[in-house]
């Protein structure tokens, strides 16, 4: 499958998770318990791309010590917590690990 | 002015605020596009395509990683089922269109409009035109998406790769989930999809660590919520 293809797929399948319940729907059909497991998907679906990326190393294995990206995902997740921004939870994060590895 | 405008330019101005965490995500999304070797005119064809920040780069880092297409297009599909819910809950304002408009309005419908146009449908229930609210919104998101992902293109052509802006994939994904940090079922949930996803992601095949994850993770929050009832 070309990149392009596969684009154009992944983009039909955004859009029909956009479109299917306007189009289907004409009154309530998910209840609220659905609804409530729903709104874990963040939750659910974001820590399988944040974790790896921060305690995986370039092959794969898991990297505890000697890791700069760990301390630095912490000290974003504090500002973040602390703060509710988005921008200065990036920006910390980055900013830490930037410093971690220049001084290291 | 007539209300279809009204509501047009009204839903402009209430997703403007919610504007200023878009830019930074459509400028890595370009950085990283460029940085992992995609063309300048396939990274804005997905932005133009796909719209959608985290699926965009869910895929980046898929596709980075070697993923297989049905891979990639699952994992795009799970990240994107929030909006089921999204549609869910607004398509008792919007039953009354026409396809056409029911096309157009579901392309928009992005996180930032869904959050806006949700109360302004709630206050204007008796309003016909409202779901212009929806599309001015979405349009703004629209703009600086594009506009953005271009500056990304433009930026990740010059910055050099060894500034580790890769790891912004892991920071920005972490920066929405903040709100979530409080709350203990959340919490649980996120430990165990992210326990599963990296020791997983060397064993279970064809990289589908992201599907297993994120599908373990709205299991437990399925067994928790049933026996915690007030979220804590």
């Amino acid at each position: 499958m070309s990149d392009l293809v596969l684009i154009i797929y992944c983009g039909l399948i955004t859009f029909l998770t956009r479109f299917s319940m306007i189009a289907l729907l004409k009154k309530e059909m998910f209840n609220d318990r659905i609804r409530e497991v729903l709104s874990y998907v963040p939750s659910a679906i974001f820590p399988a791309i944040i974790f790896p990326a921060i305690f995986l190393d370039n092959s794969g294995t898991v990297q505890i010590e000697d890791n700069p990206k760990i301390i630095a995902a912490i000290i974003a997740m504090l500002v973040g917590v602390l703060s509710k921004n988005i921008i200065g939870t990036i920006l910390s994060g980055l900013l830490s690990y930037w410093i971690i590895i220049y001084i290291s | 002015m007539s209300n279809k405008y009204k509501n047009f330019f009204k839903g402009i101005k209430d997703t403007s605020p919610l504007m200023i965490p878009v830019v930074p995500f459509g400028i890595i999304f370009g950085v990283l596009a460029i940085d992992l070797g995609l063309t300048p005119l396939t990274t804005i064809a997905m932005s133009i395509i796909i719209f959608g920040g985290a699926s965009q780069i869910i895929f980046l880092q898929l596709f980075s990683a070697g993923a297989s297409s049905l891979v990639i297009l699952s994992s795009v599909g799970a990240v994107n089922s929030r909006h089921l819910l999204y549609g869910t809950v607004l398509s008792e304002h919007l039953s009354d269109l026409n396809l056409i408009w029911k096309i157009v309005v579901s392309y928009f419908l992005v996180d930032q409009a869904f959050a806006v146009s949700n109360d302004h449908f709630k206050k204007n229930k008796d309003d016909k035109d409202k779901y212009f609210h929806l599309i001015g919104g979405g349009l703004n998101c629209w703009t600086i998406w594009q506009v953005t992902t271009i500056i990304g293109i433009y930026l990740g052509s010059i910055i050099p790769e060894k500034l580790g802006l890769t790891f912004a994939i892991p920071l920005t994904f972490l920066a929405l989930l903040v709100n979530d940090f409080r709350k203990l079922i959340n919490i649980v949930v996120i430990i165990i999809s992210g326990t599963i996803a990296t020791f997983g992601y060397q064993t279970i095949p064809f990289k589908a660590y992201v599907i297993v994850a994120a599908t373990a993770g709205l299991i437990v929050a399925f067994i928790l919520t049933k026996f915690i009832k007030k979220r804590l």
